[in-house]
C-alpha cells in the first residue's frame, strides 16, 4: 500500500546526460525553464522541443520513465488547456456556447501552454532521472554558495535535505512494519468511508512520528559524536569537478538560450 | 523477480504446544511467522488453519487474525493511544466487541501480563521499557487468540526483564493452553521452556524435534551459524577432562544434577531438591 512512494526517480545507466556535472543540470533546467516562459512563436517552441528531444535521445533512459513523470501533472495539464481553449477573447469565434466560446486566439494560446507544460515537467523529470538526490543536493549547495554572504545557511539547507531524502525509505519500511503489527491487531484500512479511513491512519501516523522523532534523535547524537559542526571547514570525499564536457554542454546551453531568445523576432 | 525467502516449507503446528523458532539472520524467520496469520500471502502453497485454506475465496482472514495473534519485534513501537487501557482495546474494537467487552478483554489481557494497575491510565510513553513491551503483548492478548506468536519477544531487554516475560509466556502457555509459536536468538532460553523446536535456515526448516533431539545435532547447528546451549558445552568439556557425565544437558538445572550424580559419596540423594 505504501511501497510504491518513491521520490528521486533516479535511472541507473551510463550516459553522457548521467555523467554531466549536476550543476550543469540544475543550471541547464533553470535556464531551459525561463526559455520557456521567453519563446512567444512556433519557431520557438521549435526549437525548444528539438533540444529537449536531443537530451532524452543522450539520456538512454527509456521513453516510458518519461512519460511516467507526465502522469501526476496530466489533471493539471488538462484543466489548464480546457480553461485556455474556452475562455480566452478574441475576435475569431469559432463556437459559442453561453458564456463559453472557442476562439482561434484560445486555441493557438492552448497549444502554446500545453507545450510549454509539456516541456517543463519533461525537461525536470530528465534531471531527476539522469541525477541522483544526492548529487542534486551537491549541486544546489554549490551554486547557492554566493547567498551564504546574505546569511542564508546553504550547507545546513543542503544537508536538510539530503538527510530527508535519506530518511525517506527508512520510513517508508517502517511504516510498512507498523502497518502490518496493526493489521495483526485487527486493523483496516482498506474498508469504510472517507472518514473511517481517515480514521484508520492515526494508528499508523501516531507511531510513525515518534519513529521519526526518535530516529532523528539518534541521528543527531551519532553526528555529534562524529564532531558535526555544520559546513565551515568541511572537505568533501567526492568534491564536484568540472570536466571538459561540462564547458562543452555549457556552451551549447548558451547557444540553445540565445536561439531561443531570438525566435522572438521570428514572425511567425 | 527476488529469490523468495522460503521455500520447500512445510511443518504442522499442532494445538497445545509451546514451540521455539530458531535461525540465523535471514534464514526466513519473519517471513514465516507473517505467513502464518495471513499477512503475507505464499506465492505458492498453502497455509492452513484448522484444515481451511487461509487464502480461500471466502476465508475472513481478519478473523484468522483474532485467532492466530502475532507480536512482533519490538511491540511497543505500534502503542499510539493516550492511555495503555485504550491501546489494549485496540484490538477488540476491531474484532467489532461492545464497549464493555472490550474493556473486559483488556483487562483480563493486562493482568495476564502481570503490569501494574496504576499504569492502566497512563500514557503508555511513560511506561519503562519492560512495562511498554507487556502493554503491547497484551494488546494482541486481548483478542484472546488461540495461537499466539511472538518474533523475539525479549530483544533488548535486560536480563530480568527478559525472564519476566519468559516466565510469563511459559505461564499463559500452562494456564491458557494455548499453543505459542516464539522465535528466538538465546539457546539457553528455548532450551529451557520449549517441548518443540524449528530450526530455519535458507528458507527451509532443517531441524524439527525435542531440544534434546535438535541440540543433540550440535555440529550442524554450528554449520548454520546457530549453536547450543552453552551449559552443554561445559558438559562435553567435562566429558573430554575424564569425568563420566552425559552431555545431553541442556539446562543448568539438568547439568547440575547430573554432575552431583557422579560425584563420588553424593549419589543420588543431592539432586532430590
Amino acid at each position: 500500500m505504501f511501497r510504491e512512494i518513491t521520490l528521486g526517480q533516479y535511472y541507473q545507466t551510463d550516459s553522457l546526460l548521467h555523467r554531466l556535472d549536476p550543476r550543469v543540470k540544475v543550471a541547464g533546467v533553470f535556464f531551459y525553464i525561463i526559455s520557456l516562459f521567453l519563446i512567444d512563436r512556433f519557431a520557438g517552441y521549435l526549437a525548444a522541443g528539438a533540444f529537449l528531444f536531443a537530451a532524452v535521445a543522450l539520456s538512454r533512459v527509456p521513453f516510458r520513465y518519461i512519460l511516467n513523470g507526465m502522469r501526476p501533472v496530466l489533471f493539471l495539464l488538462s484543466i489548464t488547456v480546457l480553461f485556455n481553449l474556452f475562455l480566452t477573447p478574441g475576435e475569431h469565434v469559432l463556437w459559442r456556447f453561453w458564456r463559453l466560446q472557442l476562439t482561434m486566439e484560445g486555441g493557438r494560446f492552448a497549444l502554446k501552454m500545453a507545450f510549454r507544460l509539456i516541456f517543463l515537467i519533461t525537461a525536470s523529470t530528465l534531471m531527476t532521472l539522469t541525477t541522483t538526490p544526492n548529487q542534486m543536493t551537491d549541486a544546489l549547495e554549490k551554486l547557492l554558495r554566493p547567498l551564504r554572504r546574505l546569511h542564508v545557511p546553504v550547507h545546513e539547507i543542503a544537508m536538510m535535505m539530503s538527510i530527508a531524502l535519506r530518511f525517506i525509505p527508512i520510513l517508508t519500511e517502517e511504516l510498512d512494519k507498523i502497518q502490518k503489527a496493526q493489521m495483526a491487531r485487527g486493523a483496516d484500512f482498506e474498508s469504510g468511508g472517507l472518514l473511517a479511513r481517515v480514521r484508520a491512519m492515526v494508528p499508523l501516523l501516531v507511531p510513525l512520528f515518534i519513529a521519526a522523532f526518535r530516529r532523528a534523535n539518534d541521528l543527531a547524537m551519532a553526528m555529534e559524536a562524529r564532531c558535526y559542526r555544520g559546513g565551515e571547514g568541511r572537505t568533501r570525499m567526492k568534491p564536484l569537478r568540472y570536466q571538459r564536457r561540462d564547458g562543452v554542454a555549457y556552451l551549447v546551453l548558451i547557444l540553445y538560450f540565445a536561439a531561443a531568445a531570438a525566435t522572438r523576432a521570428v514572425p511567425f | 523477480m527476488a529469490s523468495p525467502a522460503v521455500h520447500g516449507l512445510s511443518a504442522e503446528l499442532a494445538d497445545g504446544q509451546f514451540i521455539g523458532l530458531i535461525g540465523h539472520t535471514g534464514s526466513g524467520k519473519s517471513t514465516f511467522v507473517q505467513l502464518l496469520n495471513g499477512l503475507l500471502r505464499p506465492s505458492s502453497g498453502r497455509i492452513l488453519y484448522n484444515s481451511e485454506d487461509v487464502w480461500g475465496q471466502k476465508y475472513d482472514r481478519k478473523k484468522l487474525r483474532a485467532e492466530v495473534g502475532l507480536v512482533f519485534q519490538y511491540p511497543e513501537h505500534q502503542l499510539f493511544e493516550a492511555d495503555v487501557l485504550t491501546d489494549v482495546c485496540f484490538g477488540p474494537r476491531n474484532m467489532g466487541l461492545s464497549a464493555e467487552e472490550q474493556k473486559e478483554r483488556a483487562l483480563a489481557a493486562l493482568r495476564q501480563v502481570k503490569l501494574d494497575e496504576s499504569c492502566y491510565a497512563m500514557s503508555p510513553f511513560e511506561l519503562s521499557g519492560g512495562q511498554k513491551r507487556r502493554a503491547a503483548i497484551a494488546g494482541v492478548l486481548a483478542m484472546q487468540p488461540k495461537v499466539l506468536i511472538l518474533d523475539e519477544p525479549t530483544a533488548g531487554l535486560d536480563p530480568r526483564g527478559r525472564d519476566e516475560i519468559y516466565d510469563l509466556i511459559s505461564g499463559m502457555h500452562r494456564e491458557l493452553g494455548i499453543t505459542i509459536l516464539l522465535v528466538s536468538h538465546s539457546m539457553d532460553d528455548v532450551a529451557k521452556y520449549m517441548d518443540r523446536i524449528l530450526v530455519m535456515n535458507g528458507g527451509v526448516i532443517a531441524c524439527d524435534g525435542t531440544p534434546k533431539e535438535v541440540f543433540s545435532r550440535v555440529r550442524e547447528l554450528e554449520e548454520m551459524g546457530l549453536a547450543a546451549p552453552q551449559i552443554s558445552y561445559i558438559m562435553r568439556h567435562l566429558q573430554e577432562q575424564g569425568i563420566p557425565v552425559r552431555t545431553d544437558a541442556l539446562t543448568v538445572e539438568e547439568a547440575a544434577r547430573e554432575i552431583l550424580r557422579r560425584l563420588p559419596g553424593k549419589r543420588d540423594t543431592a539432586a532430590e531438591r
